[in-house]
């Protein structure tokens, strides 16, 4: 399979008034044509920001400090912001989070849908309408030819993603980059987004990077996984690697903090305590260490790196280093779901 | 959980409108159906859940059980006194014993207070406390949601969203309440910290004693932490029971489609099962379908579910659902 995307050691920081925020500290990521990764972790762990280095559209005060980002082999990095315009929308775009700020309320949903085509695929006027329409009912709109004229206000939010995803898809990406694409929406209309990007994926064979907190969507979409936590990958393996044999505290953690919904019996959720580090000084060692409940003293002192423990498996925690105790991941404690 | 048989809340046949204004042409006669006719009872020490889609009328629910908005019709009985038509002054001495906490931790916070004085001002209105006597209470209201004692002269912005809704808690409980509306109190919250909340919210209940109603639109949260569930639709109850056996046995057809869609953070079993994907949207509350409310969006609607509106029926075990056609 070919290799889409490739980060290597991402480095970006916010430059603000009160220091710099390490927000993405060193993170690796690989994803190969026709998969979808999901990136999960929770508010600041950098996985937001880790996709807009990637799209190259960090806010300012926010700068991408170092490293490389290879789409199909040419480093996104070296390119200038004109090189870039042609890639972003193009060949690779993003569905972002709330549909309600991300459309352009004075423009009609045909005009900012006919957008990309004309620039990008430079389309003529008619082709390009024919196209937008095509679009709307590939991602399920009814009635296309009339919502095409129609404002963003006339949409309701699941019918507003629908849109973003059909602009996202509309000059046939090699990837798109969803960064919680249904958090703003209703389960119902989540299901059936999520069914459409699923449906979308397979007959494009476009690759994915589905950012999000939900465990739930990432079991259902993903074939891979990666867990970002304080600004690092603290753990990556496939999908089933991730939910039945997980190796970092971090990860258990996340998976017994959720109610297991098929169990009759009521039992106590076992939250993380406490909350993630300051950025602004990011911890010397292991950035769980302080919510881990099997630290070590070396966990204090120095971060570890990656272990793996198959060839698509690898966490990043000292507990996997021969010398450490033993410590076994006791499965009826998690709330499988 | 110790729940009684005594009812602590019940409403009976509630309805809230809201007049729709704006627009070109004023028309006077529109109203919003946000809770159209809802009956249910919560029983002392028992938390009962209400989910539903966004617009379904449940946090309109849970503040007009509180008086917050004036109900357009029906009846709230709250410990066995008629509460619905009482004015604000008379309401006073009940306002101590119900008590909110609200979805978002970052707005309901006021920013030009101290944590302390945010927990005391239902404690200075209610004349509670002075002074020394008005500290000791603010810690211990502190201490007992998990946060010290010096935070009380903390402001809230010094605090994470977790520890908002811990203050948010403290604050329901400063007046020592027998009733607590629960509106989305962990949706802003990150996965590890929701579980935080929710063990606290358990906590507090088997150590007070309180009633909740907790009202969310996470399926999975709202089954572990209630005892019953109702299920609303476009202001509508369409199912109500025992949370174990809802999401045992749904009977009605939106309930089901509710539970197929939640996600399940278990790979094979994810692939395994059969979801229900609704068609389209939920229609809007101004002008909802006739009949049966789910009928545009229901699998199996037929002719009947236009035409005749179903009624709740009992189908044992205090299992309730509003559906022509459950077998």
């Amino acid at each position: 399979m070919e290799k889409v995307l490739e980060v290597k050691n991402l480095h970006t920081s916010f430059f603000t008034h009160v220091g710099e925020v390490k927000a993405v500290r060193g993170v690796n990521i690989d994803i190969y044509q026709g998969e979808a990764v999901g990136i999960v972790g929770e508010s600041g762990c950098g996985k937001s920001v880790t996709s807009l280095s990637i799209m190259r559209l960090v806010p300012p005060p926010g700068k991408i400090i170092c490293g490389e980002i290879y789409f199909k082999g040419e480093d996104l990095l070296k390119k200038s912001e004109k090189e870039m315009q042609k890639i972003r929308g193009n060949k690779i775009s993003m569905v972002f989070q709330d549909p309600m700020t991300s459309l352009n309320p004075v423009y009609t949903v045909g005009d900012q849908l006919m957008e990309p085509l004309r620039i990008h695929k430079k389309m003529d006027a008619k082709s390009a309408r024919r196209q937008a329409i095509e679009l709307l009912k590939a991602v399920g709109i009814p009635d296309p030819e009339r919502r095409l004229n129609q404002y963003p206000h006339e949409f309701s939010g699941g019918m507003r993603q629908r849109v973003m995803i059909a602009m996202a898809l509309s000059c046939q990406p090699e990837l798109v980059i969803a960064d919680e694409p249904t958090t703003a929406l209703d389960v119902t209309i989540q299901a059936q987004i999520l069914e459409l990007l699923k449906q979308l994926k397979a007959e494009f064979n476009m690759s994915i990077m589905l950012i999000t907190h939900d465990l739930g969507i990432v079991a259902d979409l993903c074939s891979r996984v990666i867990v970002m936590y304080a600004g690092i990958i603290v753990e990556e393996g496939t999908t089933r690697e991730i939910f039945y044999n997980p190796k970092h505290p971090y990860t258990w953690g996340l998976l017994k903090s959720i109610p297991r919904i098929n169990i009759l019996s009521k039992e106590r959720l076992i939250p993380i305590d406490g909350q993630p580090p300051d950025l602004l000084k990011p911890p010397q060692g292991c950035p769980f260490m302080p919510r881990c409940r099997y630290a070590m003293r070396i966990c204090k002192e120095q971060c570890p790196g990656l272990y793996s423990v198959s060839e698509s498996h690898k966490a990043a925690c000292w507990l996997l280093d021969p010398r450490a105790p033993a410590v076994t991941w006791d499965r009826e404690g998690v709330n499988f779901g | 959980m110790s729940r009684s048989n005594e009812v602590l809340v019940e409403v009976r046949d509630l309805k809230k409108y809201f007049p729709v204004r704006g627009g070109l042409i004023r028309d006077k006669n529109q109203v919003l159906k946000a809770v159209d006719g809802v009956t249910f009872s919560i029983y002392k020490g028992e938390t009962l859940g209400l989910v539903g889609e966004s617009g379904c009328g449940k946090t309109t629910i849970g503040r007009t059980i509180l008086k917050l908005y004036s109900p357009t019709s029906g009846q709230i009985i709250f410990d066995g006194n008629d509460i619905t038509n009482l004015n604000d002054r008379q309401m006073r001495p009940y306002r101590k014993r119900m008590q909110i906490i609200f979805q978002d931790p970052y707005a309901s916070l006021n920013p030009r207070m101290t944590v302390g004085d945010i927990i005391a001002e239902s404690i200075d209105i209610h004349k509670i406390a002075k002074g020394e006597e008005r500290k000791a209470l603010i810690y211990d209201l502190l201490n007992k949601v998990g946060l010290s004692s010096e935070h009380a002269n903390r402001y809230p912005h010094e605090f994470s969203g977790g520890q908002r809704q811990r203050i948010g808690i403290a604050r329901a409980l400063a007046v020592n309440p027998d009733f607590i509306v629960c509106d989305e109190p962990i949706s802003a919250l990150d996965v590890s910290i929701q579980a935080q909340v929710v063990n606290l919210l358990e906590d507090l209940q088997d150590e007070l004693g309180l009633t909740y109603l907790f009202i969310a639109h996470d399926l999975s949260m709202v089954k572990h932490i209630s005892d019953r569930v109702g299920v609303m639709y476009l202001g509508k109850l369409v199912e109500i029971a025992p949370s174990a056996e809802l999401y045992d046995k749904p009977l009605h057809p939106y309930t089901r489609a509710l539970l197929s869609a939640i996600p399940i953070p278990d790979p094979d079993a994810a692939k395994q099962r059969n979801r229900i994907i609704l068609k389209g949207d939920v229609p809007t509350p101004i002008n909802p379908p006739s009949g049966c409310r789910f009928r545009t969006r229901c699998p199996i609607a037929r002719e009947r579910c236009a035409e005749e509106e179903p009624v709740m029926k009992d189908y044992g075990g205090g299992h309730m659902a509003a559906c022509h056609f459950i077998e």
